[in-house]
Protein backbone atom coordinates (compact mmCIF):
# COMPACT_ATOMS: atom_id res chain seq x y z
CA UNK A 1 0.00 0.00 0.00
CA UNK A 2 1.40 3.36 -0.95
CA UNK A 3 -1.11 5.21 1.25
CA UNK A 4 -2.81 3.91 4.37
CA UNK A 5 -5.37 6.13 6.06
CA UNK A 6 -6.96 5.25 9.37
CA UNK A 7 -9.79 7.13 10.99
CA UNK A 8 -8.56 10.47 9.70
CA UNK A 9 -10.60 13.40 11.01
CA UNK A 10 -10.23 17.14 10.72
CA UNK A 11 -12.45 19.50 12.65
CA UNK A 12 -11.81 23.17 11.91
CA UNK A 13 -12.07 25.92 14.47
CA UNK A 14 -15.56 26.74 13.23
CA UNK A 15 -16.55 23.17 14.23
CA UNK A 16 -16.92 22.05 10.62
CA UNK A 17 -15.92 18.41 10.20
CA UNK A 18 -14.14 18.74 6.88
CA UNK A 19 -12.86 15.17 7.04
CA UNK A 20 -14.87 12.76 9.12
CA UNK A 21 -13.34 9.45 10.15
CA UNK A 22 -11.95 8.47 6.75
CA UNK A 23 -10.17 5.12 6.36
CA UNK A 24 -8.74 4.17 3.03
CA UNK A 25 -5.93 2.21 1.38
CA UNK A 26 -4.45 3.17 -1.94
CA UNK A 27 -2.34 0.75 -3.90
CA UNK A 28 0.96 1.39 -5.55
CA UNK A 29 0.62 2.43 -9.18
CA UNK A 30 -3.06 3.19 -8.78
CA UNK A 31 -4.86 6.26 -10.08
CA UNK A 32 -7.30 7.05 -7.33
CA UNK A 33 -10.08 9.59 -7.60
CA UNK A 34 -11.68 11.57 -4.82
CA UNK A 35 -14.96 12.73 -6.27
CA UNK A 36 -17.26 15.16 -4.58
CA UNK A 37 -18.76 18.63 -4.70
CA UNK A 38 -16.95 21.75 -3.50
CA UNK A 39 -16.56 21.73 0.25
CA UNK A 40 -16.79 17.95 0.50
CA UNK A 41 -13.39 17.79 2.20
CA UNK A 42 -11.27 16.54 -0.71
CA UNK A 43 -8.69 19.31 -0.52
CA UNK A 44 -8.45 19.09 3.26
CA UNK A 45 -7.80 15.36 2.98
CA UNK A 46 -5.02 15.91 0.44
CA UNK A 47 -3.47 18.70 2.49
CA UNK A 48 -3.40 16.44 5.53
CA UNK A 49 -1.64 13.71 3.52
CA UNK A 50 0.81 16.33 2.21
CA UNK A 51 1.63 17.41 5.81
CA UNK A 52 0.24 20.92 5.33
CA UNK A 53 -2.59 20.46 7.82
CA UNK A 54 -2.50 18.49 11.05
CA UNK A 55 -5.39 16.07 11.51
CA UNK A 56 -7.58 16.35 14.60
CA UNK A 57 -7.62 12.57 14.95
CA UNK A 58 -6.47 9.46 13.13
CA UNK A 59 -3.28 8.56 11.34
CA UNK A 60 -1.99 8.03 7.84
CA UNK A 61 1.12 6.67 6.21
CA UNK A 62 2.37 7.79 2.83
CA UNK A 63 4.99 5.62 1.15
CA UNK A 64 5.35 3.94 4.55
CA UNK A 65 6.07 7.17 6.43
CA UNK A 66 3.89 8.57 9.19
CA UNK A 67 2.42 11.97 8.26
CA UNK A 68 2.91 13.31 11.78
CA UNK A 69 6.24 11.83 12.85
CA UNK A 70 8.11 11.55 9.54
CA UNK A 71 7.02 14.70 7.74
CA UNK A 72 10.28 15.24 5.89
CA UNK A 73 10.22 11.74 4.43
CA UNK A 74 6.57 12.16 3.46
CA UNK A 75 7.39 15.42 1.70
CA UNK A 76 10.22 13.80 -0.21
CA UNK A 77 7.89 11.02 -1.35
CA UNK A 78 5.16 13.22 -2.76
CA UNK A 79 4.57 15.76 -5.48
CA UNK A 80 1.56 18.00 -5.41
CA UNK A 81 -0.25 20.25 -7.84
CA UNK A 82 -2.42 22.59 -5.85
CA UNK A 83 -5.89 23.69 -6.80
CA UNK A 84 -4.82 27.34 -6.95
CA UNK A 85 -1.79 28.49 -8.93
CA UNK A 86 1.22 28.42 -6.64
CA UNK A 87 4.16 29.38 -8.83
CA UNK A 88 5.86 32.76 -8.52
CA UNK A 89 4.69 34.79 -11.48
CA UNK A 90 7.63 37.20 -11.32
CA UNK A 91 9.95 34.30 -12.09
CA UNK A 92 10.28 32.44 -15.37
CA UNK A 93 9.02 28.90 -15.79
CA UNK A 94 12.59 27.63 -15.74
CA UNK A 95 13.38 29.57 -12.55
CA UNK A 96 10.34 28.16 -10.79
CA UNK A 97 11.51 24.67 -11.65
CA UNK A 98 15.09 25.37 -10.64
CA UNK A 99 14.07 26.68 -7.22
CA UNK A 100 11.92 23.61 -6.71
CA UNK A 101 14.83 21.34 -7.66
CA UNK A 102 17.05 23.15 -5.15
CA UNK A 103 14.49 23.02 -2.37
CA UNK A 104 13.94 19.31 -2.95
CA UNK A 105 17.66 18.70 -3.30
CA UNK A 106 17.59 17.12 -6.73
CA UNK A 107 21.23 16.05 -7.31
CA UNK A 108 23.08 18.75 -9.19
CA UNK A 109 24.21 16.36 -11.94
CA UNK A 110 20.59 15.54 -12.80
CA UNK A 111 19.03 18.94 -12.25
CA UNK A 112 19.28 20.54 -15.67
CA UNK A 113 18.52 17.33 -17.54
CA UNK A 114 15.36 16.67 -15.58
CA UNK A 115 14.15 20.24 -15.94
CA UNK A 116 14.68 20.06 -19.68
CA UNK A 117 12.89 16.70 -20.01
CA UNK A 118 9.90 17.82 -17.98
CA UNK A 119 9.57 21.11 -19.81
CA UNK A 120 9.49 19.06 -22.97
CA UNK A 121 6.91 16.65 -21.57
CA UNK A 122 4.47 19.47 -20.79
CA UNK A 123 5.29 21.32 -24.01
CA UNK A 124 6.80 24.43 -22.42
CA UNK A 125 10.41 24.24 -23.67
CA UNK A 126 9.95 27.28 -25.88
CA UNK A 127 8.37 29.38 -23.15
CA UNK A 128 10.80 28.37 -20.38
CA UNK A 129 12.48 31.77 -20.18
CA UNK A 130 9.23 33.75 -20.15
CA UNK A 131 7.91 35.00 -16.87
CA UNK A 132 5.03 32.93 -15.55
CA UNK A 133 3.01 36.16 -15.46
CA UNK A 134 2.68 35.88 -19.24
CA UNK A 135 1.52 32.24 -19.23
CA UNK A 136 -2.06 31.21 -19.89
CA UNK A 137 -3.95 29.32 -17.20
CA UNK A 138 -3.38 26.04 -18.99
CA UNK A 139 0.36 26.66 -19.40
CA UNK A 140 0.70 27.50 -15.75
CA UNK A 141 -1.08 24.31 -14.76
CA UNK A 142 1.28 22.33 -16.97
CA UNK A 143 4.29 24.05 -15.46
CA UNK A 144 3.09 23.15 -11.99
CA UNK A 145 2.52 19.58 -13.10
CA UNK A 146 6.13 19.46 -14.28
CA UNK A 147 7.23 20.99 -10.99
CA UNK A 148 5.37 18.35 -9.00
CA UNK A 149 7.24 15.61 -10.88
CA UNK A 150 10.68 17.21 -10.75
CA UNK A 151 11.93 15.41 -7.65
CA UNK A 152 10.64 12.01 -8.89
CA UNK A 153 7.95 11.47 -6.25
CA UNK A 154 6.33 8.09 -5.58
CA UNK A 155 2.92 9.69 -5.13
CA UNK A 156 1.47 12.59 -7.08
CA UNK A 157 -1.46 14.57 -5.71
CA UNK A 158 -3.51 16.51 -8.23
CA UNK A 159 -6.07 18.80 -6.64
CA UNK A 160 -8.70 19.62 -9.29
CA UNK A 161 -6.08 19.45 -12.07
CA UNK A 162 -8.35 20.86 -14.78
CA UNK A 163 -10.60 23.22 -12.81
CA UNK A 164 -11.30 26.32 -14.86
CA UNK A 165 -9.32 25.17 -17.90
CA UNK A 166 -10.74 25.33 -21.41
CA UNK A 167 -11.59 21.99 -23.07
CA UNK A 168 -8.38 21.92 -25.10
CA UNK A 169 -6.09 22.54 -22.11
CA UNK A 170 -8.07 19.99 -20.15
CA UNK A 171 -7.49 17.42 -22.88
CA UNK A 172 -3.74 18.23 -22.75
CA UNK A 173 -3.53 17.76 -18.99
CA UNK A 174 -5.41 14.47 -19.22
CA UNK A 175 -3.03 13.35 -21.92
CA UNK A 176 0.01 14.05 -19.72
CA UNK A 177 -1.54 12.21 -16.79
CA UNK A 178 -2.22 9.20 -19.01
CA UNK A 179 1.41 9.32 -20.20
CA UNK A 180 2.62 9.29 -16.60
CA UNK A 181 0.44 6.33 -15.73
CA UNK A 182 1.85 4.36 -18.65
CA UNK A 183 5.35 4.86 -17.25
CA UNK A 184 4.26 2.86 -14.19
CA UNK A 185 5.35 3.01 -10.57
CA UNK A 186 3.78 6.38 -9.85
CA UNK A 187 0.61 6.48 -7.79
CA UNK A 188 -1.73 9.36 -8.47
CA UNK A 189 -4.48 10.77 -6.29
CA UNK A 190 -6.84 13.11 -8.10
CA UNK A 191 -9.57 15.21 -6.57
CA UNK A 192 -12.21 16.36 -8.97
CA UNK A 193 -15.80 17.28 -9.30
CA UNK A 194 -15.79 16.52 -13.00
CA UNK A 195 -17.41 13.14 -13.58
CA UNK A 196 -15.82 12.82 -16.98
CA UNK A 197 -12.36 13.31 -15.50
CA UNK A 198 -12.84 10.70 -12.80
CA UNK A 199 -14.26 8.23 -15.26
CA UNK A 200 -11.51 8.65 -17.81
CA UNK A 201 -8.49 8.60 -15.52
CA UNK A 202 -9.24 6.69 -12.34
CA UNK A 203 -8.85 3.02 -11.48
CA UNK A 204 -10.94 3.48 -8.37
CA UNK A 205 -13.13 6.30 -7.13
CA UNK A 206 -14.23 7.29 -3.66
CA UNK A 207 -17.28 9.49 -3.57
CA UNK A 208 -16.87 11.99 -0.76
CA UNK A 209 -19.74 13.85 0.77
CA UNK A 210 -19.52 16.02 3.87
CA UNK A 211 -16.14 14.63 4.84
CA UNK A 212 -17.18 10.99 4.62
CA UNK A 213 -16.62 8.33 2.00
CA UNK A 214 -20.08 7.53 0.68
CA UNK A 215 -18.88 4.72 -1.53
CA UNK A 216 -15.64 3.39 -3.01
CA UNK A 217 -15.23 1.19 -6.08
CA UNK A 218 -14.15 1.09 -9.71
CA UNK A 219 -16.09 3.43 -12.00
CA UNK A 220 -17.64 0.43 -13.73
CA UNK A 221 -18.83 -1.34 -10.58
CA UNK A 222 -20.18 1.91 -9.23
CA UNK A 223 -22.34 2.27 -12.25
CA UNK A 224 -23.37 -1.37 -12.25
CA UNK A 225 -24.34 -1.13 -8.62
CA UNK A 226 -27.18 1.15 -9.57
CA UNK A 227 -28.70 -1.95 -11.10
CA UNK A 228 -30.22 -0.74 -14.30
CA UNK A 229 -30.61 2.16 -16.63
CA UNK A 230 -31.90 5.58 -15.77
CA UNK A 231 -35.15 6.86 -17.17
CA UNK A 232 -35.70 10.57 -16.83
CA UNK A 233 -39.23 11.81 -17.32
CA UNK A 234 -40.37 15.40 -17.48
CA UNK A 235 -43.76 15.20 -15.91
CA UNK A 236 -46.02 17.43 -13.84
CA UNK A 237 -48.18 14.94 -11.97
CA UNK A 238 -46.64 11.50 -11.94
CA UNK A 239 -48.92 8.73 -10.94
CA UNK A 240 -46.53 7.00 -8.59
CA UNK A 241 -48.92 4.51 -7.07
CA UNK A 242 -49.34 2.51 -10.23
CA UNK A 243 -45.58 2.33 -10.67
CA UNK A 244 -44.87 -0.02 -7.80
CA UNK A 245 -43.38 -2.68 -10.05
CA UNK A 246 -40.61 -5.25 -9.63
CA UNK A 247 -38.31 -3.88 -12.30
CA UNK A 248 -38.19 -0.31 -10.89
CA UNK A 249 -35.31 -0.18 -8.44
CA UNK A 250 -35.59 3.40 -7.40
CA UNK A 251 -37.68 6.48 -7.99
CA UNK A 252 -36.56 10.05 -7.30
CA UNK A 253 -38.49 13.21 -7.89
CA UNK A 254 -36.44 16.36 -8.48
CA UNK A 255 -38.28 19.46 -9.63
CA UNK A 256 -40.18 18.71 -12.79
CA UNK A 257 -38.28 15.51 -13.34
CA UNK A 258 -38.87 11.99 -12.24
CA UNK A 259 -35.80 9.74 -12.19
CA UNK A 260 -36.40 6.01 -12.33
CA UNK A 261 -33.77 3.32 -12.14
CA UNK A 262 -35.10 0.50 -14.24
CA UNK A 263 -33.89 -3.01 -15.01
CA UNK A 264 -33.97 -3.78 -18.73
CA UNK A 265 -35.46 -0.37 -19.29
CA UNK A 266 -35.99 -0.59 -23.03
CA UNK A 267 -38.24 -3.56 -22.50
CA UNK A 268 -40.33 -1.90 -19.80
CA UNK A 269 -40.44 1.65 -21.01
CA UNK A 270 -43.75 1.30 -22.79
CA UNK A 271 -45.49 0.02 -19.68
CA UNK A 272 -44.04 2.78 -17.53
CA UNK A 273 -45.23 5.46 -19.89
CA UNK A 274 -48.67 3.94 -19.95
CA UNK A 275 -49.02 4.09 -16.18
CA UNK A 276 -47.19 7.19 -15.10
CA UNK A 277 -49.47 9.76 -16.71
CA UNK A 278 -48.94 12.52 -19.20
CA UNK A 279 -45.22 12.93 -19.98
CA UNK A 280 -43.60 15.97 -21.61
CA UNK A 281 -40.32 14.31 -22.49
CA UNK A 282 -38.44 11.06 -21.92
CA UNK A 283 -34.75 10.27 -21.74
CA UNK A 284 -33.24 6.83 -21.35
CA UNK A 285 -29.56 6.42 -20.54
CA UNK A 286 -27.01 4.14 -18.98
CA UNK A 287 -26.05 5.43 -15.54
CA UNK A 288 -23.34 8.09 -15.29
CA UNK A 289 -21.25 8.84 -12.25
CA UNK A 290 -23.63 11.72 -11.70
CA UNK A 291 -26.40 9.19 -11.21
CA UNK A 292 -24.09 7.23 -8.93
CA UNK A 293 -23.48 10.34 -6.91
CA UNK A 294 -27.18 11.04 -6.68
CA UNK A 295 -27.83 7.43 -5.76
CA UNK A 296 -25.40 7.39 -2.83
CA UNK A 297 -25.72 10.88 -1.46
CA UNK A 298 -29.25 11.80 -2.44
CA UNK A 299 -27.84 14.99 -3.96
CA UNK A 300 -27.26 16.21 -7.45
CA UNK A 301 -23.71 17.02 -8.38
CA UNK A 302 -23.31 20.00 -10.65
CA UNK A 303 -20.29 20.55 -12.78
CA UNK A 304 -18.28 23.71 -13.06
CA UNK A 305 -19.42 25.45 -9.91
CA UNK A 306 -17.56 28.75 -9.86
CA UNK A 307 -15.69 28.41 -6.59
CA UNK A 308 -13.03 30.69 -7.99
CA UNK A 309 -11.68 29.01 -11.06
CA UNK A 310 -8.01 28.63 -11.70
CA UNK A 311 -7.84 31.31 -14.34
CA UNK A 312 -9.84 33.83 -12.30
CA UNK A 313 -7.45 33.29 -9.41
CA UNK A 314 -4.49 34.10 -11.64
CA UNK A 315 -6.13 37.29 -12.81
CA UNK A 316 -6.92 38.32 -9.26
CA UNK A 317 -3.41 37.60 -8.05
CA UNK A 318 -1.99 39.58 -10.93
CA UNK A 319 -4.13 42.60 -10.17
CA UNK A 320 -3.18 42.52 -6.53
CA UNK A 321 0.53 42.39 -7.08
CA UNK B 1 23.72 20.27 3.15
CA UNK B 2 20.07 19.77 2.17
CA UNK B 3 19.04 22.68 4.36
CA UNK B 4 21.83 24.89 3.02
CA UNK B 5 20.80 24.23 -0.59
CA UNK B 6 17.23 25.04 0.41
CA UNK B 7 18.37 28.23 2.12
CA UNK B 8 20.20 29.20 -1.06
CA UNK B 9 17.07 28.52 -3.15
CA UNK B 10 14.91 30.70 -0.90
CA UNK B 11 17.44 33.51 -0.98
CA UNK B 12 17.88 33.17 -4.76
CA UNK B 13 14.16 33.66 -5.29
CA UNK B 14 14.12 36.86 -3.24
CA UNK B 15 17.17 38.11 -5.05
CA UNK B 16 15.77 37.46 -8.54
CA UNK B 17 12.54 39.23 -7.63
CA UNK B 18 14.48 42.11 -6.10
CA UNK B 19 16.54 42.46 -9.28
CA UNK B 20 13.38 42.52 -11.38
CA UNK B 21 11.75 45.20 -9.26
CA UNK B 22 14.40 47.89 -9.37
CA UNK B 23 11.82 50.52 -8.54
CA UNK B 24 11.82 49.02 -5.06
CA UNK B 25 15.31 50.31 -4.30
CA UNK B 26 14.66 53.69 -5.89
CA UNK B 27 11.58 54.26 -3.76
CA UNK B 28 13.38 53.01 -0.67
CA UNK B 29 16.16 55.56 -1.21
CA UNK B 30 13.84 58.48 -1.83
CA UNK B 31 12.83 59.24 1.77
CA UNK B 32 16.29 58.94 3.35
CA UNK B 33 17.77 61.26 0.73
CA UNK B 34 14.99 63.80 1.34
CA UNK B 35 15.73 63.71 5.05
CA UNK B 36 19.46 64.13 4.62
CA UNK B 37 19.59 66.69 1.84
CA UNK B 38 16.44 68.75 2.38
CA UNK B 39 15.62 68.46 6.05
CA UNK B 40 19.24 68.09 7.12
CA UNK B 41 20.55 70.94 5.00
CA UNK B 42 17.62 73.21 5.85
CA UNK B 43 17.74 72.77 9.59
CA UNK B 44 21.53 72.42 9.52
CA UNK B 45 21.97 75.99 8.28
CA UNK B 46 21.03 77.20 11.77
CA UNK B 47 21.37 74.18 14.06
CA UNK B 48 24.32 72.18 15.21
CA UNK B 49 24.51 69.39 17.79
CA UNK B 50 27.54 68.02 19.61
CA UNK B 51 29.83 70.30 17.70
CA UNK B 52 28.79 69.16 14.25
CA UNK B 53 26.25 70.46 11.79
CA UNK B 54 22.79 68.95 12.05
CA UNK B 55 22.92 67.21 8.68
CA UNK B 56 26.00 65.27 9.68
CA UNK B 57 24.51 64.52 13.10
CA UNK B 58 21.36 62.90 11.71
CA UNK B 59 23.15 60.89 8.99
CA UNK B 60 23.53 57.71 11.12
CA UNK B 61 19.93 58.18 12.26
CA UNK B 62 18.62 58.41 8.71
CA UNK B 63 20.70 55.39 7.73
CA UNK B 64 19.03 53.49 10.60
CA UNK B 65 15.63 54.76 9.51
CA UNK B 66 16.18 53.46 5.98
CA UNK B 67 17.12 50.03 7.32
CA UNK B 68 14.22 50.06 9.79
CA UNK B 69 11.60 50.81 7.14
CA UNK B 70 12.94 48.63 4.34
CA UNK B 71 13.43 45.69 6.68
CA UNK B 72 10.13 45.94 8.52
CA UNK B 73 8.11 46.41 5.35
CA UNK B 74 9.83 43.42 3.78
CA UNK B 75 7.47 41.36 5.95
CA UNK B 76 4.69 42.15 3.48
CA UNK B 77 6.21 39.58 1.12
CA UNK B 78 5.23 36.76 3.43
CA UNK B 79 1.64 38.05 3.22
CA UNK B 80 2.00 37.99 -0.58
CA UNK B 81 3.51 34.53 -0.57
CA UNK B 82 0.44 33.28 1.22
CA UNK B 83 -1.87 35.20 -1.10
CA UNK B 84 -0.32 33.90 -4.31
CA UNK B 85 -0.11 30.45 -2.69
CA UNK B 86 3.63 30.22 -3.24
CA UNK B 87 3.86 29.62 0.51
CA UNK B 88 2.22 26.22 0.02
CA UNK B 89 4.91 25.25 -2.46
CA UNK B 90 7.57 26.21 0.09
CA UNK B 91 5.79 24.50 2.97
CA UNK B 92 5.64 21.11 1.22
CA UNK B 93 9.39 21.20 0.59
CA UNK B 94 11.40 18.90 2.84
CA UNK B 95 13.00 21.81 4.71
CA UNK B 96 12.81 22.78 8.35
CA UNK B 97 10.64 25.77 9.22
CA UNK B 98 13.77 27.40 10.65
CA UNK B 99 15.41 27.21 7.23
CA UNK B 100 12.32 28.66 5.58
CA UNK B 101 12.30 31.54 8.05
CA UNK B 102 16.01 32.19 7.70
CA UNK B 103 15.79 32.07 3.90
CA UNK B 104 13.27 34.87 4.04
CA UNK B 105 15.38 36.81 6.56
CA UNK B 106 18.52 36.57 4.41
CA UNK B 107 16.50 37.61 1.37
CA UNK B 108 15.24 40.63 3.29
CA UNK B 109 18.55 41.79 4.70
CA UNK B 110 20.06 41.63 1.21
CA UNK B 111 17.75 44.51 0.24
CA UNK B 112 18.71 46.47 3.36
CA UNK B 113 22.44 45.89 2.93
CA UNK B 114 22.44 47.14 -0.65
CA UNK B 115 20.41 50.17 0.30
CA UNK B 116 22.76 50.93 3.21
CA UNK B 117 25.76 50.77 0.89
CA UNK B 118 24.22 53.37 -1.39
CA UNK B 119 23.34 55.66 1.53
CA UNK B 120 26.88 55.33 2.87
CA UNK B 121 28.17 56.50 -0.51
CA UNK B 122 25.92 59.56 -0.27
CA UNK B 123 27.52 60.18 3.13
CA UNK B 124 30.73 61.04 1.30
CA UNK B 125 28.95 64.01 -0.31
CA UNK B 126 28.12 65.54 3.05
CA UNK B 127 31.66 65.16 4.29
CA UNK B 128 31.56 61.92 6.24
CA UNK B 129 34.80 59.99 6.02
CA UNK B 130 35.18 56.28 6.59
CA UNK B 131 37.96 54.03 7.73
CA UNK B 132 37.97 50.27 7.16
CA UNK B 133 37.41 49.90 10.89
CA UNK B 134 34.48 52.30 11.11
CA UNK B 135 32.84 50.68 8.07
CA UNK B 136 33.27 47.19 9.50
CA UNK B 137 31.71 48.16 12.81
CA UNK B 138 28.98 50.11 11.00
CA UNK B 139 28.10 47.03 8.94
CA UNK B 140 27.91 44.98 12.10
CA UNK B 141 25.22 47.33 13.37
CA UNK B 142 23.48 47.48 10.00
CA UNK B 143 23.30 43.69 9.73
CA UNK B 144 22.06 43.24 13.29
CA UNK B 145 19.40 45.91 12.90
CA UNK B 146 18.31 44.46 9.55
CA UNK B 147 18.06 40.92 10.95
CA UNK B 148 16.00 42.13 13.89
CA UNK B 149 13.65 44.26 11.83
CA UNK B 150 13.19 41.80 8.95
CA UNK B 151 12.34 39.16 11.56
CA UNK B 152 9.89 41.49 13.26
CA UNK B 153 8.29 42.31 9.89
CA UNK B 154 7.99 38.61 9.06
CA UNK B 155 6.45 37.92 12.47
CA UNK B 156 3.81 40.59 11.87
CA UNK B 157 3.38 39.41 8.27
CA UNK B 158 2.83 35.80 9.23
CA UNK B 159 -0.01 36.89 11.53
CA UNK B 160 -1.71 39.11 8.94
CA UNK B 161 -4.19 38.18 6.24
CA UNK B 162 -3.95 41.19 3.93
CA UNK B 163 -1.18 43.49 2.69
CA UNK B 164 -3.28 46.51 3.68
CA UNK B 165 -3.62 45.26 7.25
CA UNK B 166 0.08 44.60 7.34
CA UNK B 167 0.83 48.16 6.19
CA UNK B 168 -1.35 49.62 8.92
CA UNK B 169 0.17 47.59 11.71
CA UNK B 170 3.74 48.15 10.58
CA UNK B 171 3.24 51.91 10.30
CA UNK B 172 2.08 51.90 13.91
CA UNK B 173 5.30 50.15 14.88
CA UNK B 174 7.79 51.76 12.52
CA UNK B 175 7.11 55.46 13.06
CA UNK B 176 7.34 55.45 16.88
CA UNK B 177 10.50 53.37 16.65
CA UNK B 178 12.01 55.88 14.25
CA UNK B 179 11.07 59.00 16.22
CA UNK B 180 12.06 57.52 19.57
CA UNK B 181 15.41 56.26 18.36
CA UNK B 182 17.27 59.54 18.72
CA UNK B 183 17.78 59.59 14.95
CA UNK B 184 16.90 63.28 14.92
CA UNK B 185 17.99 64.43 18.40
CA UNK B 186 20.51 63.88 21.14
CA UNK B 187 19.31 61.41 23.75
CA UNK B 188 21.04 63.19 26.64
CA UNK B 189 19.11 65.42 29.01
CA UNK B 190 15.63 64.23 27.95
CA UNK B 191 12.63 64.39 30.31
CA UNK B 192 12.39 61.11 32.21
CA UNK B 193 9.24 59.85 30.46
CA UNK B 194 10.78 60.37 27.03
CA UNK B 195 14.14 58.95 28.06
CA UNK B 196 12.33 55.84 29.26
CA UNK B 197 10.64 55.30 25.89
CA UNK B 198 13.83 56.10 24.01
CA UNK B 199 15.83 53.54 25.93
CA UNK B 200 13.13 50.94 25.35
CA UNK B 201 13.46 51.34 21.59
CA UNK B 202 15.95 48.86 20.10
CA UNK B 203 16.67 51.22 17.20
CA UNK B 204 18.18 53.67 19.72
CA UNK B 205 21.16 51.36 20.13
CA UNK B 206 21.68 51.02 16.39
CA UNK B 207 21.59 54.80 15.94
CA UNK B 208 23.90 55.33 18.91
CA UNK B 209 26.32 52.66 17.71
CA UNK B 210 26.41 53.97 14.15
CA UNK B 211 26.87 57.52 15.39
CA UNK B 212 29.68 56.28 17.60
CA UNK B 213 31.57 54.48 14.89
CA UNK B 214 30.92 56.93 12.02
CA UNK B 215 31.07 60.26 13.90
CA UNK B 216 32.77 59.44 17.17
CA UNK B 217 29.82 60.66 19.31
CA UNK B 218 27.75 58.26 21.37
CA UNK B 219 25.71 58.04 24.54
CA UNK B 220 26.63 54.45 25.37
CA UNK B 221 29.71 52.36 24.74
CA UNK B 222 29.83 50.53 21.40
CA UNK B 223 29.99 47.22 23.24
CA UNK B 224 26.77 47.96 25.12
CA UNK B 225 25.01 49.14 21.95
CA UNK B 226 26.14 46.02 20.14
CA UNK B 227 25.12 43.69 22.97
CA UNK B 228 21.62 45.18 23.36
CA UNK B 229 20.99 45.21 19.62
CA UNK B 230 22.20 41.62 19.32
CA UNK B 231 19.89 40.65 22.17
CA UNK B 232 16.93 42.25 20.39
CA UNK B 233 17.74 40.68 17.03
CA UNK B 234 18.33 37.20 18.34
CA UNK B 235 15.05 37.34 20.29
CA UNK B 236 13.24 38.31 17.10
CA UNK B 237 14.84 35.43 15.20
CA UNK B 238 13.84 32.98 17.93
CA UNK B 239 10.26 34.24 18.10
CA UNK B 240 10.01 34.29 14.30
CA UNK B 241 11.22 30.70 14.01
CA UNK B 242 8.67 29.63 16.62
CA UNK B 243 5.87 31.39 14.79
CA UNK B 244 6.86 29.91 11.42
CA UNK B 245 6.83 26.49 13.05
CA UNK B 246 3.20 26.96 13.94
CA UNK B 247 2.16 28.94 10.89
CA UNK B 248 -0.83 27.71 8.90
CA UNK B 249 -0.74 27.86 5.14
Amino acid sequence: MIIEIEGLTKVYENKIRAVDDVSLDIEEGEVFGLLGPNGAGKTTLIHILATLIKPTAGTARVNGYDIMREQDMVRRSIGIVFQDPSSDDLLTGYENLKLHALMFNVPQAEREGRIRRLLELVGLSKRATDRVRYYSGGMRRRLELARGLLHSPRVLFLDEPTLGLDPQSREHVWGYIEELVKGGGLSIIITTHYMEEAERLCDRIAIIDQGKIAVLDTPRSLKEAIGGEVVRLKIKDPNLEDLDLNYIKKADRRGDYLYLTVEEASKHLQEILKRVGEVESVELRTPTLNDVFLHYTGKEMREGTPEGGYVERIIQARERR
Amino acid sequence: MRELTGLYALWLREFIVFRRERSRIASALFMPLLWIFIFGTGLGSKVSIAGMDYRTFIFPGILSMAILFTSLFFGVYIVWDRKIDFLKEVMVAPLSRTTIFMGKVIGGITDSLLESAIILVFGLFIGISYTPYSLTVAYLFIILLAIGMVSMGLIIGSLMESPEGFGMVVSFVAFPMFFLSGALFHVDDLPAWLAFLVFLDPVTYAVDGLRGTLLGVSRFSLALDLALLALFSSSMVIIGTQIFNRMKV
